[in-house]
């Protein structure tokens, strides 16, 4: 069982988190194995973002431990993409840091968009680049905060087609949306229920 | 990586888009014209006073840049993104005190030969005058980018920073000013140390001071 030691996984155990004076959940575990994926559910502001940012390691939890292993790739409201850059320059300074991987721009209809400053693109495009950005990553883990928001029917069937195939390449999704996510295996957790 | 980084920074803190590399030194320029007008044109007092000028209008300059130093790059997550890359905040931050060292000590050094002209100094004031700013900016490129990390996310960090970068650059500034005294050189060598100093500081205190702002 060589294979498994190394294989990226997700382990959270007994769980709080605290933003601010507020306990947002508690007593939150699951655990994530290669090709699975968990969509975090809930109503706006009852810690799906910061459940993510717990397991990407950019906030500690309250109480409890969150494991994982492999690299882990965040997409959130942020595309980290520099502005006043043309989209191409923005992202290959991405691919750059990340080995220089070619993005699948044509499938995310981005080839007309790469002149383009990045602050003149719509909501939906910014979300796409970063979608472009993350596949760049090449990382086991996906971290998608509201990947849909902002993006037309195309788009959505678009990203959920990509995240399907990122799992049954034996990649780990954990998303957060409060709109429905369509992905074959896809386990449901409504964070609602930890509420504190 | 360390080179895509600083190839970013510098493209960033340089390029036509933020138009702000040259606002400093344009400020710079303007205190060593505008001094001659408020205290006379009395060459003697302005070849005696213009070193310390000079100083005071670096420190000065030092403030502008403060707020686009690392505010935009942590609201656009991009801190967040090189920490998932294994890019510690520490190295984030030693690489942006590099870049705006780049792009803010050496135009400064330019902008004093024109500076020290206009304020009459002597061949030998000038040359200390460039020596101690190689020796200072260094330091008050590091001082610039911790103030920046810590008062980045505040609510007008701007001009907190701006008063915090005053009385912790007093050490460069009276290092480097009392360099210009007669028998002062060793005051070269202490805005160096001065200067070290705040380089050796400036990234772990930033880093922590990034993070801090995460949460």
């Amino acid at each position: 069982m060589q294979g498994a030691d190394t294989a990226a996984r997700i382990v959270a155990d007994d769980l709080a988190c605290r933003r601010g004076d507020r306990v947002l959940f508690r007593g939150l575990s699951f655990t994530l194995q290669p090709g699975e994926a968990l969509q975090v559910s809930g109503a706006n502001g009852v810690g799906k973002s910061s459940l993510l940012r717990l397991v990407a390691g950019l906030a500690r939890p309250f109480t409890g431990t969150i494991r994982h292993r492999g690299t882990i790739g965040l997409v959130d409201e942020r595309p980290a993409l520099d502005p006043e850059l043309p989209l191409a320059a923005a992202l290959a300074f991405w691919t750059r840091l990340d080995g220089g991987a070619s993005l699948p721009l044509e499938a995310l209809g981005l080839t007309d968009l790469l002149d383009v400053p990045v602050r003149y693109l719509s909501t939906g495009q910014r979300k796409r680049a970063a979608m472009a950005r993350l596949i760049g990553q090449d990382a086991a883990i996906w971290l998608l905060d509201e990947p849909l928001n902002g993006l037309d029917t195309d788009a959505v069937r678009l990203v959920e087609a990509l995240t399907a195939a990122h799992c049954a390449a034996g990649g780990i999704a954990l998303i957060a949306s409060h709109q429905p996510f369509t992905l074959a295996g896809l386990t449901q957790l409504a964070l609602a229920d930890y509420a504190a | 990586m360390i080179r895509t980084l600083l190839r970013r920074d510098l493209a960033r803190l340089l390029g036509p888009n933020q138009g702000g590399a040259m606002l400093p030194v344009l400020f710079f320029l303007a205190v060593a014209v505008i001094y001659p007008f408020a205290v006379g044109a009395d060459a003697a007092l302005l070849a005696r006073t213009g070193g310390g000028v000079i100083w005071v209008a670096a420190l000065l300059a030092a403030i502008l840049p403060l707020d686009r130093l690392i505010e935009p790059d942590l609201e656009r997550g991009l801190f967040d993104q090189w920490a998932l890359r294994g890019i510690s905040e520490e190295a984030a931050v030693a690489v942006r005190v590099l870049s705006h060292w780049l792009s803010f000590g050496p135009p400064l050094m330019l902008a004093a030969l024109p500076a020290g002209a206009l304020l009459g100094l002597s061949g030998t004031s000038l040359r200390t005058v460039e020596l101690g700013l190689l020796a200072g900016t260094p330091g008050l490129a590091a001082l610039s980018v911790t103030v920046a990390a810590i008062t980045a996310g505040l609510r007008g960090g701007a001009a907190l920073g701006g008063l915090l970068i005053i009385p912790l650059g007093v050490p460069l500034l009276i290092f480097g000013a009392g360099s210009l005294s007669a028998g002062g050189e060793s005051g070269l060598a202490l805005t160096a140390a001065v200067s070290m100093v705040l380089m050796a500081i400036a990234p772990f205190a930033g880093g922590a001071a990034v993070r801090g702002a995460r949460s």
